[in-house]
C-alpha cells in the first residue's frame, strides 16, 4: 500500500521556540492514522502545515506524490479543535459557504448537504441559526462540513469532544465508513482508547520531536513484555507463591475472579516459553487465568513520553 | 482557487442582513433628523416671545432711532422719573429699561447710558442696540462738528478685488470659501468613513476569533483573500449604508421642511428674499454660480475616487490586524492610539492650515505622508495642485498601502490563531518573521 500523505524532515520554529524539529512520518492511503503527544507538542503546528495553515521553515510535505501546493486545499478535510460557526448565520447557508470555498459548486453543495443531513437526522435544522444549537448539534453540522467536498485526506482533531456517547458511536462509524470507502484519516487525539479502537498506525510526537510511528500492532509487538497473568486455584496460596517466586519474575496482579485465587503477573526470560510455564502450572493446581499482557496505547504513550 | 468574490459576497450580506445594521440605516437618519427639528422648534419658541423695551431718552436725541422688529418692540416712555419707569416696566413685565441720562454740553457717552433689566439681557439683544445707537450718536457728533454726513455715506466705496492667475483664471473670495466646503467635506467624509467602518472590520474580524470558525476558514482560503473580502465586503455594505442615509436624508429633509418647515425657515426665507432685491448678494450668488465653475471638478471627482478608497484601503487593513492581534473589543484600545492619532492630526491640518495656507509648507508635506496625504490632499485639491504632486502623493499611498497589506496580513496570519493573552507591539513584531 502507497503512502498518500509523506511528511520528511519538516521543522517549525516560533521565535526562540521550536514546535517540530526535523519531523518526518508516513500515512498509508486508506488508513487510520493516530497523531498523538502531550499537549504542546507540536501535533496542531504539523497538522497546520498539513493543510497550508502554516509554512514549514525546512522540510517537505507531498500529498498523493505531489509535493503539497494550492490544489490540494481541497483534497483535505480539516475539523479543527478549536473549532466553531457563525454565531448569527443560518445553518445551512453556512454549510453551503464552506462548502463553495472548498470548491464545490453551490447546486453540488446543496444535493450532498440534503444527502448528509438527511442521514444524520438533522434536516429540519437548516433554518435554524447556529446559536440555536446546542454544542453537540453544532458539532454534527461541523462534521457534516468537513467531510462534504469528498476529499482523500481527512484530519480530525479530537473529533469526539462534545458528543454524547451515541453521537460519538454516531460519528465513529461514519469515520470507519469513510475510511472503508477510500478516505485516509488522520486523527489526533487525547482519548487512548479511541485510538485503541480506530487506528492502523500511530505516531508519536512529543516536545517537538517524533519519538515514536509505525503499525499499531507492530508497536505493540514492540513493546511486548513477555508477561502472562495467570489465575490458579490451589490448596495453599501462599508456598505456590514462594515456589514461583523462585522460578520466575513474578508481582502481584490484580484483576477479577469468583474465587480466592492466587493471581500474579509472571514475566517471561528470552529463554522461557510460554507453553513450558502453562505446562508447569497445570501440575501446581487449576487454571482459571492465563492471559498475555497486550501494552495498551495508553501504556505505551505514557511509557514512551516518560522515558524521554 | 480565487476565492475572494464568494468571501466579499458573504460578508457584505451578512452585514447588510444583521438587524442592527438595518436598525442604524433607517433609524438614525430620523433621529438625526428629528434632533434638527427639535433644536430648530427650540428656537423658534425662544424667538416667538415678543421683547418689549421701554426707552426713557432724556436727552431727545435718540430715541426716534429705535424700530420695532419682528421680536423687539420699543415703547418710548417720556416725562417721568428714572424709578418711576423701573417701577412701570416691572409692573407691565417688559423685558428692560434703556435710559439715556440729560447731557451736559450735548456731549454723550457710554456714561450716559443704563439699560436695567431683571435678568441680564442676550449678548446679541445689548449689541443690537448699541449699534443702533452708535450709527445714530456719531452721526450727530460729525453733523456738530461740521461735517455732512450725506456726503460721507455717498463717497464710501466698497472694495471687492477681482483675482486672477497668471493664465489668466479668475478666481474671487467666494471661490476660496467654496473650495473650502468642498475640500472639508471630502476630508471629513473619508475620516468618517474610515473610523465607522474600519471598526466594523475590526469587530467582523474578532467575531471569527471568538467563534472560532477562523482555523476552518483559513484551511480553504489563504488569510490575505479573506482579509480583503472583509475589507472590501464591509466597505461596500458601508457604500450602501451611506447611499440609504442621503436618499433618505433627502426625502426626511423635505418632509420636515413641508411639514414643520414654513414658519421655521421664515428668517432665511425673508433674507432670501432681501437678497434677491439687493444687487450686492444677486452678486454674490453669481459668484458663488461662478465659483462651482471654477472648481477642477474632473480633478476633484477623479482625485476624490483615488484617495478616498487609497486612504481607505490604508487604514482598514490596519483595523483588519488589530482585529486579528486581539482577543475581544476591550484589548484594542492601545492598538487603536496610533491609527486615530494621524487620522486626527490630518482633519486638524486640513481645518487649520489649508485654509491659512493651501500650498505652504505643512499643508504640502502633510498631503504627502500616506497617513495624513488622503484627507489632507482631498482639502488640498479645491485650491489647485499641480497634477504630478497629486500623482506623486496617490502613489507614495499605495506604495505604503501595499506595505502595510502585507505587514497586516502577517500579523493577521499569526494573529488569528493566537489565543488568550494580549499581545505586546514587541511581539506583533516577532509575528511578521513567522
Amino acid at each position: 500500500m502507497s503512502n498518500l500523505l509523506e511528511v520528511a524532515n519538516v521543522s517549525k520554529k516560533f521565535g526562540n521556540f521550536t514546535a517540530l524539529n526535523n519531523a518526518s512520518l508516513s500515512v498509508p492511503e486508506g488508513s487510520i492514522f493516530g497523531l498523538l503527544g502531550p499537549n504542546g507538542a507540536g501535533k496542531t503546528t504539523l497538522i497546520r502545515i498539513v493543510n497550508q495553515i502554516t509554512m514549514p521553515d525546512s522540510g517537505t510535505v507531498h500529498l498523493g506524490g505531489e509535493l503539497l501546493n494550492e490544489n490540494h486545499i481541497r483534497d483535505i478535510g480539516y475539523l479543527p479543535e478549536e473549532r466553531g460557526l457563525y454565531k448569527s448565520m443560518k445553518v445551512g447557508e453556512q454549510a453551503l459557504y464552506l462548502a463553495q470555498l472548498k470548491g464545490l459548486s453551490k447546486a453540488e453543495a446543496k444535493k450532498r448537504l440534503k444527502y448528509w443531513f438527511e442521514r444524520l437526522e438533522i434536516g429540519d435544522w437548516w433554518n435554524k441559526k447556529i446559536q440555536e444549537l446546542s454544542k453537540g448539534m453544532a458539532q454534527k453540522i461541523q462534521f457534516v462540513v468537513t467531510v462534504l467536498h469528498e476529499p482523500k485526506l481527512l484530519i480530525f482533531d479530537e473529533p469526539f469532544s462534545g458528543f454524547d456517547p451515541i453521537n460519538a458511536n454516531l460519528i465513529k462509524d461514519e469515520i470507519l465508513r469513510l475510511r472503508d470507502n477510500g478516505a485516509t484519516v488522520i486523527f489526533s487525539t487525547h482519548r487512548m482508547e479511541s485510538v485503541e479502537e480506530l487506528c492502523d498506525d500511530i505516531a508519536l510526537i512529543h516536545k517537538s520531536n517524533k519519538i515514536l510511528d509505525g503499525k499499531l500492532v507492530d508497536i505493540k509487538r514492540q513493546y511486548k513484555i513477555n508477561t502472562f497473568e495467570v489465575g490458579l486455584r490451589t490448596a495453599n496460596n501462599e508456598a505456590l507463591r514462594l515456589e514461583l517466586n523462585e522460578k520466575f519474575n513474578v508481582s502481584d496482579a490484580n484483576f477479577k475472579t469468583l474465587e480466592d485465587e492466587l493471581k500474579v503477573n509472571i514475566k517471561l526470560n528470552p529463554d522461557q516459553k510460554p507453553n513450558d510455564l502453562l505446562n508447569y502450572l497445570t501440575t501446581k493446581g487449576e487454571i482459571s487465568h492465563f492471559v498475555e499482557l497486550i501494552p495498551s496505547v495508553n501504556d505505551i504513550f505514557i511509557q514512551t513520553v516518560k522515558n524521554n | 482557487m480565487n476565492h475572494l468574490p464568494l468571501i466579499i459576497k458573504r460578508e457584505y450580506l451578512t452585514k447588510v442582513k444583521n438587524k442592527s445594521f438595518i436598525i442604524m440605516t433607517f433609524l438614525s437618519p430620523i433621529i438625526f433628523m428629528a434632533l434638527i427639528g427639535f433644536v430648530a422648534y427650540l428656537s423658534q419658541l425662544n424667538n416667538d416671545k415678543v421683547r418689549v423695551i421701554s426707552v426713557l431718552d432724556e436727552s431727545k436725541l435718540v430715541q426716534n432711532v429705535f424700530k420695532n422688529s419682528e421680536h423687539v418692540t420699543y415703547n418710548i416712555l417720556e416725562g417721568m422719573s428714572v424709578n418711576d419707569a423701573k417701577d412701570l416696566v416691572l409692573e407691565t413685565e417688559g423685558t428692560g429699561l434703556l435710559h439715556i441720562n440729560q447731557l451736559e454740553n450735548d456731549a454723550i457717552d457710554a456714561q450716559h447710558i443704563t439699560f436695567y433689566s431683571e435678568d441680564a439681557p442676550s449678548i446679541s439683544l445689548i449689541s443690537d442696540i448699541e449699534n443702533q445707537l452708535e450709527k445714530r450718536l456719531t452721526d450727530i457728533n460729525l453733523q456738530k462738528n461740521g461735517v455732512d454726513v450725506e456726503m460721507i455715506n455717498n463717497s464710501k466705496v466698497r472694495v471687492n478685488i477681482s483675482q486672477e492667475s497668471f493664465e489668466g483664471e479668475k478666481t474671487s473670495k467666494v471661490d476660496s470659501v467654496v473650495k473650502l466646503i468642498f475640500g472639508g467635506a471630502a476630508g471629513y467624509l473619508l475620516f468618517m468613513f474610515i473610523i465607522i467602518y474600519g471598526n466594523m472590520i475590526m469587530r467582523s474580524v474578532i467575531e471569527e476569533k471568538t467563534s472560532r470558525i477562523i482555523e476552518v476558514i483559513i484551511s480553504s482560503v489563504k488569510p490575505i483573500q479573506l482579509m480583503l473580502g472583509k475589507i472590501i465586503g464591509t466597505s461596500l455594505a458601508g457604500i450602501t449604508q451611506f447611499v440609504i442615509w442621503l436618499i433618505l436624508g433627502g426625502v426626511l429633509m423635505s418632509i420636515t421642511t413641508l411639514v414643520l418647515g414654513i414658519e421655521m425657515q421664515t428668517p432665511q426665507q425673508q433674507m432670501a428674499e432681501e437678497a434677491m432685491n439687493n444687487p450686492e448678494v444677486n452678486l454674490q450668488i453669481q459668484n458663488i454660480a461662478n465659483a462651482f465653475y471654477h472648481l477642477p471638478l474632473t480633478n476633484l471627482i477623479i482625485a476624490f475616487v483615488m484617495f478616498f478608497v487609497g486612504g481607505y484601503l490604508l487604514y482598514s487593513s490596519l483595523y483588519a490586524a488589530i482585529g486579528a492581534a486581539v482577543d475581544n473589543e476591550t484589548d484594542t484600545q492601545q492598538f487603536m492610539m496610533p491609527i486615530i492619532m494621524p487620522l486626527v492630526l490630518a482633519v486638524y491640518i486640513g481645518i487649520f492650515t489649508v485654509i491659512e495656507d493651501p500650498h505652504g509648507m505643512v499643508s504640502t508635506v502633510f498631503s504627502f505622508i500616506p497617513l495624513t496625504s488622503p484627507v489632507v490632499m482631498l482639502m488640498r485639491i479645491p485650491f489647485g495642485v499641480p497634477i504630478w504632486e497629486q500623482i506623486l502623493s496617490f502613489l507614495i499611498l499605495i506604495g505604503t498601502f501595499m506595505g502595510t497589506v502585507w505587514f497586516a496580513a502577517k500579523i493577521y496570519r499569526v494573529g488569528i490563531l493566537m489565543y488568550g493573552k494580549k499581545p505586546t507591539y514587541k511581539e506583533l513584531l516577532k509575528w511578521i518573521k513567522y
